[in-house]
């Protein structure tokens, strides 16, 4: 019996751009871009799952963000999370790296008892592939980046396959660990028909606030013991719940600044072909060197 | 990230017009079945919420997986090797994946591990794996022999085969066909006969059997020795494995992802499902509604796969200084292939929920006999709408099949020489059209199948209601044209009836049918037209085809086109 934590983040789906989505200031206009489940955050849970599958246990899928990534989360149960956590809270907004992971460390010291944690390698938005790292760092507990492969796991240890240059590596490591995930290591799953009919109307503590503003018939209190008892409630942890200092959370606890956001086009203006001959190739070259591609 | 189901606008105005509440209400007992399972739904809206959400997953499935891998399972097909039947790779793939999401066992009760779905959403997801991948279809098709034995074998039955489909470990295969046995199934031979044990065993041969190697096959077997017709065939339930050899698979124009296989039962021990000698005159009729309705919604699907080709290869491809799309003559079969599409759906839809609520119906009444109350209300309901299923769903199988083959046929057209070769998926889909309008009954048989009920104008009362309808707008001229046909259609079986000729009855019977069945789907575009302003455009193409048509068909009847018919063997000389 293995236990597993995932750690999930919604982003926005940079692949599907319509509209304006940079605000004149050069930030990302959320509003405008639909939120998605970062992919290789979902190969990161399909590995868990597959973990669970062969050795039984427990996948515990988590994400820090705002209200609305509990979308994610009612996914990870879609595809066979046992548990899933929404780490939220007002204060967290603009945290870089640093602070993502202080949070999401003390999230899972309060939810324990775990064997392996998984993560993508990195989320789309940021591409930053930073948070898993500094996760284990803080946790101060081994970790695997770029696995590919869980080959075996036992007596305590875990055989892994991870991808270098060129090549591949077989780590092996003693539990808890930490893995980050490439995209192409396992397909994961589709939803489960069954599971979607019976998560669908799950639900975090922000979720079922919203409810309770829409009709003040409802209490929050009972109506989260009520979503508990069905087993449709998404646990939900707020800076209060974790006993988090102010100084390391959200902007004040970030020391990343953005300097500037510049919107690329990348024009490919026409082609020039280029025959095989080495007087060709030679011009190539010294375009590419007098265009500074090259040298 | 495509999603057949969010993607197809017509079929999400279908599906937010479904009506299911009775069929839905007897399915889920009046929603009792939510105490003991979590994926229950608690009242009809919620029901309709699962219903869409799944059908998000099973678009989703289809649309980015299944349709990806459809070219190299064309390519690759299923073989026969060591005597073994192996998928493609990625209908293999595909299997593992619709067993991942549940999708295998729709339509059977949740104590079996099933999703308890409606018919109708079944054949919905029918539609859109076939969209992807029109082979896929035939196995995922198939999970309702299972429905075979829910209905017809004892529960020791259900629990020991049931369960096994809804996992995903089971496919199935009907084995009916024999060489000598095709559209003549009384003329069924592989014997069926008793150990002193009372064990049964099969003994014999079938042919162009679909997915034949799968675990769990369902047997017409002669077991009355001696007989020689359809009341001496009873239906057998039995395990693939040793004692049934798959000898050959067919080599076929399209679907080659779906084995095709030879069979040769080598004194193979199986169960007989319900009651001896009811096996055709009773099981297969039975299955042959939703057997009908399963290849239908596969015409349908690969209808719509491809006028989505053409669509697309018309907006790209660029001659005379423009995108073809804007040449009228081809934006007109574009027009006409969405119109036969969405009347198409329209009727198609209808009949899957006249074919559910019977079914539903069905067990209802089984429940109330069972219960000791009376049932007579509901059968009086059900005898008539078992009427309405005999003679649509053949009229449903006979349209869509067709329509699959002319839309493919013109999908190819648009895209000129490029459509011909391998490299543009409008090619297999023209393949994968043709068995549509053969199999599971041909069109002819289809025909034979639906004028008894054309005859006896059993949809009159429809008609008289539509008639009196007070329909607004665009709409209101089309009705003085369904009114029109509806005339044209009573001049033309008044002229055949009184011919009192049976040769000449049976080759006007097609041009009947289609009178029949254009009014019947005239005024369902006419009624889709009135919720939604955009059908009617598709009401009024609809309709105004249809009349030229029924000129076109009254005139063959009457002018004595088939008079010749009684001269074939100097003409064909």
């Amino acid at each position: 019996m293995y236990n597993s934590i995932v750690l999930v983040k919604q982003v926005p789906d940079t692949a599907n751009i319509s509209g304006k989505v940079m605000k004149d200031d050069g930030t990302v206009n959320r509003a405008k871009l639909p939120a998605i489940f970062n992919h290789e955050d979902k190969v990161a849970l399909e590995l868990a799952l597959q973990v669970k599958e062969r050795y039984g246990g427990k996948v515990t899928a988590i994400t820090m963000g705002p209200p609305r990534a509990s979308d994610i989360l009612r996914e990870c149960l879609y595809l066979g999370a046992d548990e899933a956590y929404l780490i939220s809270d007002r204060k967290f907004a603009g945290a870089d790296t640093l602070a993502t992971s202080y949070v999401l460390c003390e999230a899972i010291k309060k939810i324990g008892d775990y064997h392996f944690i998984f993560a993508g390698r990195q989320a789309i938005d940021g591409d930053t592939a930073q948070v898993g790292p500094q996760t284990a760092e803080k946790l101060d507990i081994p970790q695997i980046t770029y696995t590919e492969e869980i080959i075996e796991v036992s007596e305590g240890k875990v055989k892994a396959r991870k991808k270098i240059d060129g090549g591949y590596e077989i780590i092996e490591c003693k539990l808890p660990v930490l893995l980050t995930v490439l995209k192409d290591a396992v397909q994961p799953r589709p939803f489960s028909a069954k599971r979607v009919m019976a998560f669908k109307g799950a639900k975090s503590l922000m979720d079922l606030e919203k409810l309770t503003e829409e009709n003040s018939l409802l209490y929050i209190d009972k109506l989260t013991h009520e979503y508990e008892g069905r087993g449709l409630y998404i646990k939900t942890l707020t800076m209060d719940d974790l006993k988090l200092e102010d100084d390391r959370c959200g902007v004040k606890g970030s020391p990343t600044k953005v300097y500037k956001v510049e919107s690329v086009v990348l024009a490919g203006g026409g082609h020039k072909k280029v025959e095989a001959t080495k007087e060709s190739l030679g011009e190539l070259i010294d375009q590419l060197m007098s265009d500074h591609i090259f040298g | 990230m495509p999603n057949f189901f969010k993607d197809n606008k017509d079929l999400q105005f279908i599906f937010n017009n479904l009506d299911l509440r009775e069929v839905v209400d007897i399915a889920e007992d009046s929603f009792t079945q939510a105490k003991e399972f979590n994926y229950a739904p608690t009242d009809y809206e919620d029901a309709i919420e699962n219903y869409r959400k799944v059908l998000e997953v099973v678009g989703d499935i289809a649309g980015n997986f299944i349709a990806e891998r459809a070219s190299d399972v064309d390519e690759e097909g299923a073989v026969l090797k060591d005597g073994k039947v192996h998928y493609a790779k990625g209908t293999q793939e595909n299997l593992k994946q619709l067993a991942q999401a549940d999708l295998l066992g729709m339509i059977f009760p949740r104590k079996y591990g099933g999703l308890n779905f409606p018919f109708t959403l079944y054949v919905m997801s029918t539609e859109l794996i076939a969209t992807a991948d029109a082979s896929l279809m035939n196995i995922f098709g198939l999970q309702d022999i299972g429905d075979t034995i829910m209905k017809f074998g004892s529960e020791e039955q259900r629990q020991e085969f049931l369960p096994g489909f809804c996992r995903g470990e089971y496919t199935g295969a009907m084995a009916l066909t024999e060489p000598d046995a095709g559209s003549d199934l009384q003329a069924v031979k592989l014997h069926a006969y008793q150990d002193e044990k009372g064990q049964w065993y099969l003994k014999g041969v079938k042919r162009f059997i679909t997915n034949g190697n799968g675990n769990i096959l369902l047997v017409l077997a002669r077991s009355e020795p001696g007989t020689k017709d359809g009341r001496g065939l009873s239906m057998f339930a039995c395990y693939g494995g040793d004692k049934i050899k798959v000898r050959r698979i067919e080599n076929k124009l399209g679907i080659h992802g779906s084995p095709t296989c030879e069979l040769q039962f080598n004194d193979a021990p199986a169960q007989l499902v319900g009651q001896r000698k009811f096996g055709l005159i009773k099981y297969v009729f039975d299955l042959m509604y939703r057997a009908r309705m399963g290849v239908s919604a596969q015409a349908l699907g690969i209808a719509q796969a491809a006028y989505g080709e053409a669509l697309k290869y018309a907006k790209a491809r660029e001659q005379f200084g423009k995108s073809i799309y804007n040449i009228p003559v081809v934006a007109n079969m574009l027009i006409d292939m969405r119109v036969i599409i969405e009347a198409n759906r329209a009727l198609f839809y209808n009949v899957a929920q006249i074919v559910d609520l019977k079914e539903k119906l069905d067990e209802k009444i089984n429940k109330l006999k069972a219960e000791g109350k009376p049932f007579s209300e509901e059968n009086i309901r059900l005898k008539k709408i078992v009427k309405e299923a005999n003679l649509l769903t053949p009229v449903v199988k006979f349209i869509l099949t067709e329509s699959a083959n002319k839309i493919t046929y013109d999908a190819l057209q648009i895209h000129g020489g490029t459509g011909y070769m391998k490299e543009f998926k409008v090619e297999r889909l023209a393949r994968d059209a043709r068995i549509t309008n053969i199999y599971e009954g041909t069109s002819q048989l289809q025909i034979v199948a639906a004028i008894g009920g054309v005859v006896n104008d059993i949809l009159a009362e429809k008609f008289d209601d539509w008639e009196k309808k007070n329909y607004k707008g665009g709409v209101a001229p089309l009705v003085n044209h369904l009114i029109e046909i509806r005339e044209i259609f009573k001049d033309a079986l008044k002229y055949v009836l009184e011919r009192k000729d049976p040769v000449f009855q049976e080759v006007a019977a097609k041009d009947l049918v289609e009178l029949y069945s254009c009014l019947y789907i005239g005024y369902i575009l006419l009624d889709q037209a009135e919720i939604e302003p955009n059908k009617v455009f598709v009401a009024n193409r609809y309709v105004l085809t249809s009349l030229a048509n029924a000129r076109k068909n009254a005139e063959s009847i009457k002018d004595g086109l088939f008079g010749d018919i009684l001269h074939a063997e100097k003409i064909l000389a």
